[in-house]
């Protein structure tokens, strides 16, 4: 039996980049990354601004070279131009010619995958319908709206109706209605069984979106896995809004909670998750306050998030007093 | 591969014909011209002369400054606004990227130098209302001229892989003066009587491409054809370092890091 | 099929074989130029034709750095003038149009019409052998440089020299040293000149003159090789006049000058500037003994 192929692999992956500009000194970009990622899954590579994550992507199509290390996408070595027939890539903040179109930059794209000019113009056409640029894909693009490129960047990415496609933090400068459509738009693709690697450094996308996410921060890989297993969907605390609250009724309930908060006429309550919400539910009702809501508050990917950054950081912060202090 | 190439070729021809300073030099080029039948008007007897020397050369400058302007931005630009990212991820070779924008180039040049020379045969009709059998000769000037845009516009494109906008400008410019005066920077050198300043004029001589060997415009003003092997050997000439210069374009830009 | 998979497959280049390409082409041209450029001294070069041959046109077309493309076209003049000096059967063509270009770019340059004038001036093979060009030269010079009194000492010498015009020669002369700052001798000149045109004794005046003036190493040498055969030329006469006295004295012409020390005529045996021995002719003349750099057709 042969091992399931990676869709991508890589080994001790290092990027060191040189600053400065009279004695250069390298400064770690990505450190020792090993990945893998799985076909059919969607992963997702989280960590904030500067972690390492474009340059990740960047690595993985070779646009810039890694100091150590090696990696493959679906089996190819990364020197291998053959494998990017089958891939897609939206990269940050993508950019494209002002002169031409939308629908010619499709075309464009196209020809450089080698696509017969039937399957063209149906896929550019298709596609520009998919992420509603059908009206607009004859303007030139230097009319286009940040929104509107980001959304040439995924048709573009799409045109050869790739097997693995690679997203450089999609959601960047879209509006929330852009967000919800980018969602939708991976989650059809997930549906369509792609596999997609998207980077991000918005937790919430990543919470609705992946199936595993890697977390990234300063180069480092600090943990990858399953969502359900990072977040072991632990209910942490349950939550209470109750509306203008009496003076006893309160005082009752805020006995046992942990926390109290006001804002206008409603009362945020805490409480620690020995208690459960049927009990909860029965206290508030002696009390006669009317319940606005009532949830469990479970351990979020934020937590995760901020707990690994955080200890990450910490264990760096007296190494920057020392330094401070000198 | 070719389809590739040719792809971005074609783009690269679409993408300056789009840009609007092509436009601004034709007119320009076409407006000089013009202006050498004037000249012409002025002078007695050698109005043919003057034309055919003013002509040329406006379009050699333009193409030039064609050449020079849109080759330094070549690559450059595409890294720069990132545009790159886009079309190395999909399966194009770099090589193939950076042969493909110089044939663009060229294919452009082609083009433009083909419209200016029109424009200039239509004013060598109109100055005598015929064709004369010298003419020819200034066809040969223009294919001397293409052949040495096509070593310009390779100078450029290997200043764009390396360098910044402004600097591939002003080294670009360098070569093409330096590549002019070759003839008189070796004598200069060997004047020296230094034998290191000698040697160093001297390889200087037989490394830079050399431009003055393709101003035949004087000659031409006077009708005097270019003999059939220096048409032959600075074909053999502008080819080979044209491929040199793409080449090693090539090898700098496959290194090159695109952050 | 499979050759068009094969092509249409994108492939990084093998970068050892690229870089081993390059560095053949790079000889391979280097070769080219090497081969096409030994074929070209027989005759291209000589014919180069110049790009646009009116100043005026290139003055304008130099969009305000005339200054510098005239030190570019007086670099270009010299080299021409060197390389057809050396080339055997020099034509100097284009010198004057070089040099007309090179005044009119920067109207300014003395050098140009300085040395551009004996450039012009010169017998073949030294020079074009062109004197009223050069005369025209001088005159543009003067015209755009009226303060300066060296380009009329420079007329006069090709009026003297060249043309043999001593009348023109010695007016020149003195118009020069009525211009602000001549020197003094410029008045010398101009009378010497009046007086005695054609004279050995003339021209040794105007060309120790030249020999003191000049900081050019070139002027120089060519003052001091002028200065050693009018020397010679004259030396030649007062020995021609000794070999007729000792012929008239014996009776019989003289075989070399040992029978003229040897008569008493002659302190010593003669030798020419030079250091070589003078000798007797076949013909009974005096003359240059072999060797000798003298070159008495820089005398007239």
């Amino acid at each position: 039996m042969t091992l399931p192929m990676l869709a991508v692999e890589t080994n001790d992956l290092t990027k060191d980049y040189a600053i400065g500009f009279w004695r250069k000194r390298p400064r770690r970009a990505l450190d020792h990354l090993n990945l893998q990622v799985e076909m059919d899954e969607t992963f997702g590579l989280l960590g904030p601004n500067g972690a390492g994550k474009s340059t990740t992507l960047k690595l993985l199509f070779r646009l810039i070279f890694p100091t150590s290390g090696s990696a493959r996408i679906l089996g190819h070595e990364l020197g291998d131009l053959a494998a990017h027939a089958r891939l897609g890539f939206l990269p940050e903040n993508p950019s494209f010619y002002d002169h031409l179109s939308a629908r010619e930059f499709l075309e464009y794209a196209a020809q450089l995958f080698g696509i017969d000019s039937t399957t063209t113009r149906r896929r550019t056409t298709e596609l520009l319908e998919r992420v509603k640029l059908a009206d607009t894909g004859d303007l030139p693009i230097r009319k286009f709206s940040k929104g509107m490129v980001q959304r040439l960047g995924i048709a573009q990415a799409l045109i050869n109706d790739p097997e693995l496609i690679f997203l450089d933090e999609p959601m960047s400068g879209l509006d929330p209605i852009g967000r919800h459509e980018m969602r939708d738009l991976i989650l059809e693709l997930r549906k369509q069984g792609k596999t997609i690697f998207f980077s991000t450094h918005i937790l919430s996308d990543a919470e609705m979106l992946c199936d595993r996410v890697g977390i990234l921060n300063r180069g480092k890989l600090l943990g990858s896995g399953e969502l359900r297993q990072i977040l072991r969907m632990e209910v942490s605390a349950i939550e209470m809004v109750v509306e203008s609250p009496s003076a006893t009724a309160l005082e009752k309930l805020a006995s046992c909670a942990q926390s109290l908060t006001r804002t206008g006429g409603r009362v945020r309550l805490e409480f620690g998750s020995e208690y459960d919400t049927n009990r909860l539910l029965e206290l508030a009702l002696s009390c006669g306050v009317r319940i606005v809501s009532l949830n469990p508050v479970k351990s979020s990917l934020e937590d995760y998030f901020m707990a690994q950054v955080g200890a990450a950081t910490e264990q760096r912060a007296p190494e920057k007093d020392r330094v401070q202090t000198r | 591969m070719i389809h590739r190439i040719s792809s971005i070729a074609r783009h690269t021809f679409k993408q300056s014909v789009r840009d609007k300073v092509l436009y601004n030099l034709i007119v320009f080029a076409f407006l000089l011209i013009a202006a050498s039948i004037l000249f012409g008007k002025i002078s007695v007897d050698i109005q043919r002369i003057i034309l055919v020397n003013l002509g040329l050369t406006a379009i050699a400058i333009f193409g030039l400054l064609i050449a020079i302007f849109i080759g330094i931005s070549l690559v450059w630009r595409e890294i720069d606004r990132r545009t790159l990212y886009n079309i190395l991820s999909k399966p194009v070779a770099r090589w193939e990227f950076v042969l493909g924008k110089y044939l663009g180039l060229l294919l452009t040049l082609l083009v433009n130098t083909a419209i200016m020379a029109a424009g200039f045969y239509l004013a060598l009709f109109y100055q005598d209302r015929r064709f004369q059998a010298q003419d020819v000769a200034s066809l040969e000037a223009i294919y001397f001229i293409l052949l040495e845009l096509a070593l310009m516009v390779g100078v450029a494109l290997f200043f764009s892989c390396i360098s910044s906008l402004t600097l591939s400008a002003v080294f670009t410019f360098c070569v093409f003066i330096i590549g002019n005066l070759l003839a008189d920077i070796r004598w200069f050198g060997s004047e020296t009587h230094s034998a290191l300043v000698s040697a160093i004029t001297t390889f200087l001589y037989y490394l830079l491409p050399n431009f003055s060997l393709f101003n035949v415009i004087g000659s031409a003003a006077h009708g005097a054809p270019v003999a059939g092997y220096l048409l032959v050997s600075r074909s053999l000439y502008a080819l080979l370092y044209a491929a040199i210069l793409v080449s090693a374009s090539i090898l700098i830009f496959e290194e090159r890091e695109l952050q | 099929m499979r050759l068009e998979d094969a092509l249409s497959r994108p492939r990084q280049l093998p970068r050892g074989l690229l870089w081993a390409a390059l560095v053949i082409a790079l000889m391979a041209q280097a070769a080219l130029r090497w081969t096409t450029g030994s074929m070209q001294t027989g005759s291209a070069a000589a014919t180069t034709p110049l790009y646009i041959s009116s100043g005026k046109l290139l003055r304008d077309l130099s969009l305000g750095y005339d200054g510098l493309l005239a030190d570019i076209y007086w670099t270009r003049t010299v080299q021409y003038f060197g390389r057809e000096r050396l080339s055997g059967h020099p034509r100097f063509d284009q010198l004057g149009p070089l040099l007309r270009i090179t005044t009119t770019l920067d109207p300014h340059l003395i050098i140009a019409y300085r040395f551009g004038a004996i450039f012009l001036a010169e017998k073949p093979p030294g020079g074009a052998g062109r004197p009223a060009e050069a005369l025209q030269l001088l005159r543009r010079g003067i015209v755009a440089n009226p303060q300066y009194w060296r380009l009329w000492q420079d007329l006069g010498f090709i009026y003297y020299w060249d043309l043999h015009d001593y009348r023109a020669a010695a007016r020149v002369f003195r118009a020069g040293s009525e211009r602000p700052g001549a020197e003094i001798w410029m008045k010398t000149l101009a009378a010497a000149v009046a007086a005695k045109g054609g004279e050995l004794r003339t021209s040794q005046v105007l060309w120790a003159q030249i020999y003191r003036a000049t900081e050019d190493e070139t002027v120089r040498k060519s003052a001091l090789a002028h200065l050693e055969a009018l020397e010679a030329a004259q030396e030649l006469q007062e020995l021609d006049k000794a070999l007729a006295f000792y012929e008239k004295q014996t009776g019989h012409p003289a075989s070399s000058f040992k029978d003229l020390v040897a008569a008493g005529l002659l302190r010593r045996m003669p030798r020419d500037p030079s250091g070589t021995p003078y000798m007797v002719a076949p013909d009974g003349k005096a003359s240059l003994g072999p060797g000798s750099t003298i070159d008495l057709r820089l005398v007239h």
